[in-house]
């Protein structure tokens, strides 16, 4: 046992992506499908009020809302923020306005981006019209952004029209990409853990409460609800605690079923980890099978555990670790 | 007295804590950074985790990029034998609402609260993008600042506010953080470049890592447990429409629905602690609550002294209700927000018992 020591802070780049598949309701639908053969699509509430982009039901009454308007791709910013220093995924590249704008006919505002060359050229009031992406494919980004209105522009576009919300080939989902990135440090605990696989010794933590010792360790004792400080070395054998035999070959797992995944009591832990069994016929596998790890060359931790040869465990000395 | 009688159960703030608020906790997980607050909280009242009735957390997975983070630092608590426990993925604010309930309903005396938010491993900024109409907004990634600008910029155009009066704001807010040994940012704080224009680097919240518990007790219970109870004489949260191009940014009226819903304007506040992390938006919190030069806003510096996303509201809750454990307010008003230009409003009314 030793006490801790502060540890090298490890950190590791830690990337999160999602491509979310959303279905789109009937209105929803129509609008981004309307922004791909350029027309923008908005709502009218029971009250007469117009709303781009549109929604499903009222936000003040619940109702369900669903007569379909065309309204202008001319509009007007209602309020803005310069972005000079674009983000990642952000509609342009270069510095930009971030605007709301009400587009002619409408009563609500959308957000988009307004290119224009700096602060100066963008203000409240200002008249602005949709630029169009040169592909399109049923999405809000089908707008690439807005841009300063011309002489002309909007010129009888100020009134919502009727419009059936059908098209050809319509857009019933998107894809929502999105990445998030991260730098992933483990904390104390886990880090004195991984330091340990580094050189193939398996570290928990003691509880200075219980004393039992958690592997691998996360810091806390979630019965006592304290630090566990005092690192303990535990294993290399263990013993087979339980067990299932998987007969399903997951995505990309370079390993033939059936094969055995067990609870492992390292020797000296308080708890069982888990680990695959291999070396033995996934047949004979059994609760209190003395079993030690198999390190791969540069793997960072047991690859799989084997049987020891010893004879199996007592009962009684595992029992309550299962 | 304070008028309690408008709920089923007395139920006050017996206890607060927070950890320092710091830029990056690395050498920290999250439940080693959220251990040492709930030890704070547990002593305050001599309570074992296991004599408590009712726990429940507030967080965010997105922040950390760890899933279901909430159950590892629930080890933290202490939590074997079985405990009655709960999580709300939003700011701790609205998992004290939800143990204010539990304990009103008669199935808990005493809860403990807590909440945590480690952003330093991501991109707040990025991350709170995700958590925007993913149809017609979250594909566009406007960030947090982005948004907060647009509102700020409603704002300047009504003639409510200009950037010197933000500027004073956020300068006011950290001069009061000067007495918060927990603050991340406090004294004078340069305004910096514009971030987002018209928000500039002072008008908006640090970005760090904290945590912050409190404990709930019910009637009897709460005055054994603490000298001058903060009584939660009421509460009320409120939502607005998604869609920020429906609302007028200028105004928040699901705060004032959930201030007249708590009493807020029944009597006189002498306490604000709002949950403002951008300068702009105290203005708005201001005109909706109706607060005016008498009351002491944000002596704490609020959120632009520290803002550890999910634990900040949870926090203003916190330090109006020390405020009073300690006597220096009788009847304080505590506000959290969540979502993007104030979406989303809670507001408690904390009264100590007047001598």
């Amino acid at each position: 046992m030793t006490a801790a020591s502060p540890p090298e802070i490890l950190r590791a780049p830690l990337v999160v992506e999602f491509p979310f598949t959303r279905s789109l309701g009937p209105v929803q639908s129509a609008f981004l499908t309307g922004l791909r053969e350029g027309v923008v699509l908005g709502v009218t509430t029971a009250d007469g009020k117009v709303m781009v982009p549109p929604v499903e039901y009222d936000p003040v009454t619940a109702e369900e809302i669903r007569d379909l308007v065309e309204v202008g791709a001319t509009g007007t910013v209602t309020t803005w923020a310069w972005n000079g220093s674009p983000r990642r995924s952000q509609p342009l590249g270069t510095p930009f306005a971030w605007v709301l704008v009400r587009l002619d006919g409408a009563d609500t505002a959308m957000l988009h981006a307004l290119d224009v060359p700096g602060p100066d050229a963008v203000h409240t009031g200002m008249r602005v019209r949709v630029r169009w992406a040169a592909e399109r494919t049923g999405a809000i980004t089908d707008i690439a952004c807005f841009e300063p209105a011309q002489p002309g522009d909007g010129d009888g576009a100020a009134q919502a029209a009727p419009h059936d919300g059908e098209f050809a080939d319509a857009v019933t989902g998107i894809v929502a990409e999105a990445r998030l990135d991260y730098t992933y440090s483990p904390g104390r605990a886990q880090t004195a853990y991984i330091a340990g696989l580094s050189e193939q010794k398996t570290i928990g933590e003691r509880c200075p409460s219980c004393h039992k010792v958690y592997v691998p360790p996360r810091g806390a004792c979630p019965t006592c609800g304290v630090a566990t400080t005092d690192r303990v070395e535990v294993g290399p054998a263990g013993t087979v605690t339980t067990y299932c035999i998987v007969n399903i070959k997951a995505k990309n797992l370079d390993i033939e079923v059936p094969y055995v995944y067990a609870h492992i009591a390292l020797d000296g832990a308080g708890l069982a980890l888990h680990g695959r069994i291999g070396g033995i016929p996934y047949d004979q596998v059994r609760m209190g099978l003395r079993v030690e790890p198999v390190w791969t060359d540069g793997g960072r931790y047991p690859d799989h555990y084997r049987p020891t040869g010893e004879p199996d465990a007592d009962y009684d000395v595992y029992k309550e670790l299962i | 007295m304070p008028d309690t009688t408008r709920h089923a159960r007395e139920v006050a703030v017996v206890a607060f804590a927070q950890s320092d608020h710091r830029r990056r906790t690395d050498e920290l997980s999250e439940v080693e950074m959220v251990m040492p607050v709930l030890h704070q909280v547990l002593a305050q009242t001599g309570l074992k985790a296991g004599e408590i009735g009712f726990t429940c957390s507030g967080s965010s997975d997105y922040l950390a990029g760890r899933a279901f983070s909430f159950t590892m630092t629930l080890d933290g608590v202490g939590a074997w034998p079985p405990i009655s426990e709960s999580h709300v993925e939003m700011d701790g604010a609205w998992a004290l609402y939800e143990a204010w309930v539990k304990i009103q309903t008669g199935e808990a005396d005493t809860a403990l609260v807590y909440s945590y938010g480690k952003s330093s491993p991501g991109s707040v900024r990025d991350v709170l993008t995700r958590q925007l109409d993913p149809y017609y907004v979250a594909p566009l990634w406007p960030d947090s600042v982005a948004l907060a600008a647009l509102q700020a910029q409603a704002l300047i155009d009504s003639g409510e506010t200009d950037e010197a009066a933000l500027a004073e704001i956020g300068a006011r807010n950290r001069a009061s953080a000067s007495s918060n040994p927990y603050a991340q940012l406090s004294g004078a704080v340069p305004q910096g470049d514009y971030q987002v224009a018209p928000l500039r680097t002072g008008d908006c919240p640090p970005i760090g890592d904290g945590a912050a518990a409190v404990i709930l007790a019910a009637g009897d219970v709460a005055r054994r447990l603490c000298e001058r109870p903060a009584w939660i004489t009421g509460i009320d949260h409120r939502i607005e429409a998604h869609s920020l191009g429906l609302r007028d940014l200028t105004d928040s009226p699901s705060t004032r629905i959930a201030a007249e819903h708590a009493g807020v304007f029944e009597g006189p506040v002498d306490t604000a602690e709002l949950h403002a992390p951008f300068s702009s938006q105290e203005v708005v919190l201001r005109k909706a609550l109706g607060l005016d030069g008498s009351v002491s806003v944000n002596p704490s510096g609020g959120a632009l002294a520290a803002n550890p996303v999910m634990a900040a509201g949870l926090i203003r809750i916190g330090e109006a209700a020390a405020r009073i454990h300690r006597g220096e307010s009788d009847r304080a008003v505590a506000h959290a927000t969540s979502g993007p230009c104030l979406q989303q409003n809670l507001v408690a009314v904390l009264e100590g018992d007047r001598a």
